[in-house]
Order: C-alpha cells, then sequence, then structure tokens
C-alpha cells in the first residue's frame, strides 16, 4: 500500500529542471508559457526548480554542442533518481537545422538518455505538457527498478 | 500521565497534518491571487511523499544531522507549546532548530548555500528580539511565562498587546518565508539565488525540512491564537486573518534586501514592542 501512495505522490508532484542548451529560446518561451495563468502546470503539481539537486524531470531545449555537452551530463548526474528527461523542439531531438554544424553533438540523446521526445519548432505548450505527461508515465515505470537498485546498495550519494 | 502521553502523541501527528493543509491552501490562495487555479489541497503531502522516496543524495555527512537536528527542535518546540509550558523555553527550542538549518547549509562549499545562510541568519537576528519582546509583554500581562497562564485570562490578550501582535506579524512574516521578507530561500515558484538555504539539500532531507517548517508554522499561529485565548471561535479567527494577511502581503509585496528588512523590521518592530511594554507598565 505504501508503494502505491509513493507511486501517486511521485505522479502528481514532479518537479522541472530546464535547461537550454543554446536554444534560440523558442522552445524556452513556450516552456515557460505553460507557467502562466493560461495554462497553469501548477494544476498537475509541477513547479519550476533551479535547482537539479530538487527537480524530478529535467527538460531539454536546443542543440547540445561540445561546449555545454559537460554541463547537461552534470546537471543530469545531480538529479536524484528517480528521473526522466523531456527532450523539446526540432534541436533538442535531432540538432536541426544546426544539425551538420562543425560544433554540434547532435540531440541530446548523444549525451544523457532521453525518456520523451516533444517535435515542433517551437513546440507548443499543449505538446509540451503531453511529453510530461508521457514522461509522467515513464516515471511511474521507474518506481519499482529504483526500489529494487536500493535494496542491493543501502548507501548514500554524495555529490560533489 | 496519561494525559500528557496522549497531548504529545495528538501533537506529534496533528502538527504535520495542520502544517501541510495550511501550507495547501496557502498554495490555491496564492494561485487565485494570480488568476490560476492552483494545486489541489493536498499538494504539500505528495511533494514531501515525493521526496522522501528519493534517492538520499547529499553533499556532506553534516546535512543529515542539521536536518534531523531542525526537524527534532521543531517537533520539541511544538510539543512543550501543546504542553502549556514555559514560553521561553519553547522560543529557545525552536532557535536551536533554526541555527541547526543554517549550519546545514553553510557546511556546504555552493555559493547560493553559503548565501541563504548569510541571509537565515540576519533573518534570524531580526525576527528573534521581536519574539522574545512578545515572551516579556505576556509575562508583564499574565505575570508568568508559563503559556498555560494565558489560557486563564479573563480578557484577550490582543486588547492590551495590540502593538506586540503586529510586531509577531513581522516574525510571522519572517519565519513563513513570505515576501518582502524571503531573503534566504522561498516557496515554489519565487526563486531566489536558486534555492538559497535549502539548495544543498535534497530528496529525503528536504522532506525533513518541510515538515519541520510545517511545525514551525504550526508553532507561530498557537502564539499568535494565544493573543485571543478566551474563546475557540477567537482563536480560529484570529489565526484564518492573520494568515489570509500574509498571504496578501506576500502577493502584493516585492522582496527587499537584507539591509531594509533589518531596519525596518528592528525600528517598526522594536519601536512598537516598546511603546506596547511602556503604556502597560505606565498604566
Amino acid at each position: 500500500m505504501f508503494k502505491r501512495i509513493l507511486q501517486r505522490s511521485r505522479i502528481k508532484s514532479p518537479w522541472l529542471l530546464h535547461y537550454d542548451c543554446s536554444s534560440c529560446n523558442g522552445c524556452d518561451i513556450e516552456v515557460l508559457a505553460c507557467l502562466t495563468p493560461l495554462y497553469d502546470i501548477e494544476r498537475f503539481g509541477i513547479v519550476n526548480m533551479g535547482n537539479p539537486m530538487h527537480a524530478d524531470i529535467l527538460l531539454v531545449t536546443g542543440t547540445a554542442n561540445h561546449r555545454n555537452k559537460k554541463i547537461l551530463r552534470n546537471l543530469y548526474d545531480q538529479m536524484p533518481e528517480p528521473k526522466a528527461v523531456i527532450a523539446i523542439g526540432a534541436c533538442a531531438l535531432s540538432g536541426g537545422v544546426f544539425r551538420e554544424t562543425y560544433n554540434v553533438v547532435g540531440g541530446v540523446d548523444k549525451v544523457i538518455p532521453v525518456d520523451v521526445y516533444v517535435p515542433g519548432c517551437a513546440a507548443k505548450p499543449e505538446a509540451i505538457i503531453d511529453g510530461v505527461v508521457l514522461g509522467l508515465e515513464k516515471f511511474k515505470q521507474k518506481l519499482d527498478r529504483t526500489v529494487a537498485d536500493k535494496q542491493d546498495t543501502r548507501e548514500v550519494r554524495l555529490c560533489r | 500521565m496519561i494525559e500528557t502521553t496522549i497531548v504529545i502523541v495528538a501533537t506529534v501527528l496533528m502538527a504535520p497534518l495542520m502544517g501541510g493543509v495550511i501550507s495547501g491552501a496557502d498554495r490555491i490562495l496564492t494561485a487565485r491571487l494570480q488568476a490560476r487555479v492552483g494545486p489541489p489541497l493536498l499538494q504539500p503531502f505528495y511533494d514531501v511523499l515525493k521526496l522522501l522516496g528519493k534517492e538520499p543524495v547529499a553533499v556532506n555527512v553534516w546535512q543529515f544531522f542539521c536536518a534531523y537536528a531542525y526537524l527534532t527542535a521543531s517537533l520539541i518546540a511544538v510539543v512543550l507549546f501543546a504542553l502549556g509550558s514555559d514560553l521561553l523555553l519553547v522560543l529557545f527550542t525552536q532557535a536551536v532548530g533554526a541555527i541547526f538549518l543554517v549550519v546545514g547549509a553553510l557546511s556546504s562549499t555552493s555559493p547560493f548555500s553559503q548565501v541563504g545562510a548569510h541571509r537565515e541568519l540576519l533573518q534570524i537576528l531580526s525576527y528573534e528580539p521581536l519574539l522574545l519582546l512578545v515572551a516579556v509583554g505576556i509575562y508583564l500581562e499574565t505575570g508568568s511565562f508559563k503559556i498555560g497562564q494565558v489560557l486563564v485570562q479573563p480578557e484577550p490578550l490582543l486588547l492590551k498587546l495590540p502593538f506586540l501582535f503586529v510586531a509577531l506579524g513581522y516574525a510571522l512574516t519572517i519565519k513563513l518565508r513570505k515576501s518582502p521578507f524571503d531573503l534566504s530561500t522561498s516557496h515554489h515558484g519565487h526563486q531566489e539565488i536558486v534555492k538559497g538555504l535549502l539548495t544543498d539539500y535534497a530528496g529525503p532531507l528536504l522532506a525533513f525540512i518541510e515538515i519541520g517548517h510545517w511545525f514551525d508554522v504550526v508553532l507561530l499561529l498557537g502564539l499568535c491564537a494565544l493573543f485571543w485565548a478566551t474563546s475557540w471561535i477567537g482563536m480560529v479567527l484570529i489565526v484564518t486573518l492573520t494568515y489570509a494577511a500574509e498571504i496578501v502581503i506576500d502577493n502584493v509585496a516585492a522582496r527587499l534586501s537584507w539591509r531594509w528588512m533589518l531596519g525596518y523590521v528592528w525600528a517598526m518592530g522594536l519601536t512598537l514592542s516598546i511603546v506596547n511594554l511602556i503604556w502597560i507598565h505606565v498604566r
């Protein structure tokens, strides 16, 4: 029963961390639009956090390049398990129009594992909310795996 | 003996429930004031349960000690309050918890955590004298620091200590982390220096701190309730009105600098308190 309550709480309280990998800001504006009274994602308990250590879901916009891939990896590593990653917009999915550029790695999934891909240029707020909801489903599935992992190694991870 | 045990168990169970529901209502009201719908009433419980189920991540082992110490001190303060103990003892126990929170944040090397901890110390410096003066005012009026003594007063304290109640309001705004005094850390959606004081507390530790904060909220609202302790309706009314005023202030005020906070709270709060104390003395 406790597991059910925990699972329910997880789905009802996803805290987002938004990282912009050199995007044109189109997708970023749409992500922030979700927080406005029109879309009001706090209805679903979703809160935008500035701190990776408090976040459950990582939203990445823009294409990963050689400069920011380490930062992206670092942010991902600092987030405590269980966590999900959502790539938003054409650039985050594949590199978009910058795909062939010399300094670009390509999609975000070349750097960190991505759970949900939200297409669009720029992605619409409705599509982003849809992506987060899909991300929550993945998040739910991760629960059992994390609990099993925990029983193997019951130790505390020290960041930094 | 049995009565005491019942009071302790009831407080330990009820205080976090009350604190969580108050916090949920706060989030809904805040959302409504911003033309949003807002989260469900039980949202704070979902948040805390989720955090408890997360992987324990910390910067160093001191953070565990400090988070537990904060939770324990806040819990003991509320239990002592419920048992009708000495008001000074309650306030000092609460202060110990607040200091441990700062110590935990200072043990991290993160600049956000450090700045947040220093600001929190300034906040403690601002509100702690006011809380003590409120206790002194209650002593001068009732002749005892015991909370039990306040409950047997024939008239509400608010009529004799109105200025001290306003001073308590300043302390309450700081302690509830409401604008304009949410410098060290702030609630959801109003970020300040990432998360300030709480930047490096994560997962279950953050959940413990949130529960500790609920205990603090209940304690301070209990302190407000003492100002109209003659009837239950009066207690509920005074707490509700005070908290509603806090939410409105939070939404209409901008966050201000620590210099302004220290200057304003000391100038206004201490003046109001001392005027009230002189008034009691002369009368």
